[in-house]
């Protein structure tokens, strides 16, 4: 811009020469321009200030218009009931195969203290204490008595406590309804359920939320509102856990054991039908975890499925199935397992120093011949070994849906060496959960096929990745048959069911290395009937110890075996098996070449 | 010969004090301080007994105090109100400096009387806040700066304003007291807006709100957890914000009746924060309307005055005070019906409050005598054959 002179040449030279003072040209110039300057900032400060105005008018106005919807709608109680009770069914419940419900809702009632709206507080506090058992009378009254405005007393109630408290009559207590989990068949399939607890809480209601097993896995599917409360079936069979659980509880308690698993699944749609872990706990009031020791003693821990175990002879059958679906052996080969068999630097040695001298294939596995199985390994090969346990999902945690299934991640070497091949031949260097063997076993069970198992109703088998040939698994079968019929598992046999199967006895290993000499994991893996299989059960027994002999035995053959017998000969007619007279030979396996 | 012998009459140039006072002071304005004034201690009646009967006192201990300390109050705005605005720079410039060396001491001398703030001095039968004080003190200092910057080759005056405006809020964000800097940073920004803000500067901070808020609601879980809380329409009914907005639904439009009302005895702060609330339980919406529309005719009222006033400093100060008040108020009512986030803040005149009343009063009696009508050189336009 062109800047106007505050002292304009032209008029000082003029007054100079007409003798004025020129200063008072300047001040005269200045205020002209000071004015002009005001004046224009007051036009504009004009324009702000009603602005300023406009908006605290419309600000005081939104107040008002404000204060005059609240002043219109009805108060909202700090009380109990009213709009609270729209929370029904929000959860789904949980059902078993057939429907029967495993976990649903129970409208209840917590309780809480608005001590200022108190009355007489010292009897309050005193009628409370009297009423839960659990609560102390000193500490009801100092909270009443402090400055606590609000508490929580009791997050659920039963009718009877809420009448007894509605009858103290006292208008600062106060109940909010709720709605509670409620596992109505208590410690049935706990480690399943997991349980629930309440999240975010209201007066009015509360948020209840899964914190562990299925409630947990599926706890977005269980309180989607768009599912409108379907519930959830499960592929649990309610009267066959039953069972399960009662057989294995007294089995376990028969074998001096200290813990128990059994897994019962259905080969075809890889359906688990029992599951269990004992000791176990009562969702309805979940133990809190343990805060020292180890966790796999608390009764929250899912041995059937977190529990990785090395689950010893159980794993030949799969190394003896792999030599003969690589044509490497055929069931009648013979290999000599008197031989001294050294790799890596380790003897390898027979149970209880034995020696078999020369077996076929099929003798190794009802025999159970360590050397047998090593020889096959080291034929078969570090390579091709890895790859079948990881196609029979040795090598990576149980797809379940329960939160849980996570926390079984298999153990295995880092570095597969010879050495290794030969061991987890006979089921040692690998660790795995009952769960793993039982879907291993469905393998083997169904014609060669892996299917992931599911806690969740399926209908119709689903396409499983074939990991075998299905005469490999009929052999295989044919062998398992003969274990119970001529080998370790002779007490495994059930009238009418041709259960077929393999013992397995591990060492259970030291905290900081070895095996401890008397305890022991004892496993039996099954399948019935051995001919035409339906299920796979796998019952695994932890440090057990068999006393009606001289001596303790602690093999499987005479732990597991005859728990799982008891078990199959209880569940096989709830799942609907009829007996079927034995067949003289071999269950309709003829041997018609080869 | 008489004047050599007597002395010469003495003559006062201008008129006497109390009518030119009363011919220019806002009448309107003042009579609605005095009804809020009285609205307070209606409501005091109302909501302080239970205080005073929690601390031991009697029913209208707290009552009466308000009256002796409206009392004052309402002579120091009369009087600040009767000063000449030339007087009323001046003794405010002195109170700022006092007020403002008063601040800093506060660590050393001050007590924070268990609310774990540090914002009081102890004078025995009642607590002074320093920085009630200093609010209209700096509305004047920075109004006078401002005022100054304009004139040509005047001082840096809004860059100097800025810098105290920052320092204060510094201070008292540390004592921490948010509400108070909050609202000395509100009046210096009104006060540059009304001064002339670029137009570019204030599109850019609004701009940057914008952006910056929506960056921290997605960025920040937090942020995003506060704003949906505040956004949400439950409210816990036990916290304060819930007891004062179920105060407010009971009262419905004429209220539950005199003493009749719940709330006072819930909140701790119902003769102070929540004095709206009591109000409007007791009185219904008819008086909380009364009181709002008394706000707003104050305050548009002095900016409509300020309009035609030509003095920069003074349409400054008179906008800088006046804001202030409003917006106190504002945040006040706007907390009680939740369309604000929670802040502690009093009801100017109609709260509880000690010293702060005064101050109160001050600042509004500065208020009046910046709103007094005075010649604006309307006859020299007129004469220059100007508008």
């Amino acid at each position: 811009m062109i800047r106007t002179p505050l002292r304009p040449l032209a008029r000082i030279l003029e007054a100079r020469a007409s003798g004025e003072n020129p200063d008072a040209i300047e001040r005269e110039n200045l205020r002209i321009r000071h004015e002009q300057m005001r004046d224009a900032s007051r036009g504009r400060a004009e324009g702000r200030l009603l602005i300023l105005s406009v908006i605290f008018f419309c600000a005081f106005g939104v107040i008002g218009a404000r204060m005059g919807v609240l002043a219109a709608t009805e108060p909202a109680e700090p009380r109990a009931a009213s709009k609270g009770s729209a929370i029904l069914a929000q959860r789904a419940d949980i059902t078993d195969r057939h429907g029967r419900v495993l976990a649903t809702n129970f409208e209840t009632h917590s309780l809480y203290a608005q001590p200022l709206q108190m009355i007489d507080k010292e009897r309050v506090a005193a009628e409370l204490a009297a009423i839960f058992p659990d609560l102390n009378q000193d500490k009801l009254l100092k909270d009443f008595t402090g400055k606590r405005k609000f508490l929580w007393i009791k997050k659920k109630l039963s009718p009877e406590q809420k009448q007894a408290v509605h009858n103290i009559g006292d208008p600062g207590l106060l109940f909010g309804p709720r709605e509670m989990r409620l596992y109505p068949n208590g410690k049935l399939a706990a480690h399943v359920m997991g349980g629930a607890s309440f999240g975010r809480e209201g007066v009015h209601a509360a948020e209840v939320i899964g914190v562990a097993g299925v409630e947990k896995y599926y706890d977005d599917l269980l309180r989607d509102p768009a599912r409108q409360g379907a519930p959830l079936a499960l592929s649990l069979d309610l009267t066959v856990q039953a069972a399960a659980e009662r057989v294995l509880y007294g089995g376990m308690k028969l074998m001096n054991a200290k813990g128990a698993a059994s897994v019962l699944m259905d080969v075809h749609t890889g359906e688990i039908i029992s599951i269990v872990s004992l000791p176990d706990f009562d969702p309805n009031a979940r133990p809190s975890p343990l805060v020292e020791g180890d966790a796999s003693d608390s009764p929250l821990f899912n041995r059937a499925v977190q529990g990785v175990y090395e689950l010893g002879s159980a794993y030949k059958i799969f190394t003896a199935a792999q030599a003969m679906d690589l044509n490497l052996v055929n069931n009648q080969t013979m290999i000599d397992t008197g031989k001294a068999l050294r790799v890596g630097g380790f003897n390898i040695g027979e149970f209880q120093k034995k020696n078999y001298g020369v077996l076929s294939v099929e003798d190794i596995i009802i025999k159970s011949s360590n050397r047998g199985t090593g020889r096959m390994a080291l034929q078969i090969g570090v390579k091709r070994q890895k790859e079948f346990m990881k196609a029979m999902g040795f090598m990576d945690y149980t797809p379940l849906e329960i939160v849980e299934a996570k926390g079984g991640k298999p153990l295995y070497p880092e570095r597969w060496t010879d050495l290794s091949a030969v061991t987890i031949s006979y089921g040692h260097g690998i660790s795995n959960s009952p769960l793993h063997l039982a879907a291993g076993y469905a393998a083997l069970a169904n014609g060669g096929t892996y299917i992931k198992p599911t806690i969740i109703k399926r209908t119709g088998a689903p396409e499983g990745t074939r990991v075998m040939r299905e005469d490999t698994a009929r052999y295989a079968r044919q062998m398992l048959r003969k274990v119970v019929t001529e080998g370790t598992a002779s007490f495994g046999e059930v009238q009418g069911y041709a259960v077929g199967g393999k013992t397995g006895t591990a060492d259970k290993p030291k905290p900081r290395g070895g095996y401890y000499d008397d305890k022991v994991i004892a496993t039996f893996a099954s399948l019935f009937p051995a001919h035409n299989p339906k299920y796979v059960l796998v019952v695994t027994l932890d440090e057990p110890t068999e006393t009606s002999g001289k001596k303790p035995r602690r093999t499987a053959g005479w732990t597991a075996v005859p728990v799982a017998a008891e078990m199959i000969g209880r569940v096989a007619p709830l799942l609907g098996l009829r007996p079927e007279i034995e067949p003289g030979e071999l269950a309709g396996i003829t041997l018609t070449s080869n | 010969m008489t004047e050599m012998v007597y002395g010469s009459v003495p003559v006062r140039d201008g008129e006497p004090i109390l009518p030119k006072w009363w011919r220019t002071v806002d009448k309107w304005s003042m009579s609605c301080i005095l009804i809020l004034f009285g609205i307070g201690l209606l409501l005091g009646l109302a909501a302080s007994p239970p205080l005073a009967a929690k601390n031991g006192f009697e029913p209208f201990h707290y009552v009466q105090r308000q009256a002796f300390f409206g009392g004052l109050a309402l002579t120091a705005m009369l009087i600040t109100s009767m000063l000449s605005q030339i007087i009323v720079r001046r003794l405010a410039v002195v109170g700022f400096v006092a007020a403002f060396i008063a601040l800093i001491l506060l660590p050393f001398f001050g007590t924070d009387f268990g609310k774990g703030a540090t914002r009081w001095y102890s004078l025995g039968f009642a607590s002074v806040q320093p920085s009630e004080f200093l609010k209209p003190g700096f509305i004047v200092v920075a109004a006078w700066m401002m005022a100054a910057s304009q004139d040509i080759g005047g001082p840096p005056g809004r860059l100097w304003s800025f810098i105290l405006a920052v320092t204060i809020v510094l201070i008292l964000a540390m004592q921490p007291d948010f509400g108070q800097a909050a609202l000395i940073l509100f009046g210096w920004g009104v006060m540059y807006f009304v001064a002339g803000a670029p137009m570019t500067l204030l599109l850019a901070i609004a701009g940057l709100v914008v952006v910056g808020g929506m960056v921290a609601y997605n960025n920040s879980e937090h942020f995003a957890r506060r704003i949906d809380g505040f956004l949400s329409t439950d409210v816990d009914p036990t916290t304060q914000l819930g007891y004062a907005s179920n105060a407010i639904r009971e009262g419905g439009f004429f209220g539950v009746g005199v003493g009749e009302g719940e709330v006072k005895w819930s909140l701790p702060d119902a003769h102070t924060d929540f004095i709206i609330a009591v109000a409007a339980e007791e009185y219904g919406l008819i008086l909380v309307l009364c009181i709002i529309a008394v706000y707003t005719s104050i305050i548009v009222r002095s900016l409509l005055r300020l309009m035609r006033e030509r003095d920069p400093f003074i349409r400054l100060a008179g906008t800088g005070l006046a804001c202030m008040f409003a917006v106190q108020a504002m945040i006040n009512m706007g907390v009680a019906v939740r369309l604000l986030p929670a802040k502690g803040m009093t009801l100017p005149f109609v709260s509880y409050g000690g010293s702060s009343l005064i101050a109160g009063g001050i600042a509004v009696g500065m208020l009046l005598a910046f709103t007094r009508t005075r010649p604006q050189g309307e006859i020299g336009d007129l004469l220059r054959g100007r508008k």
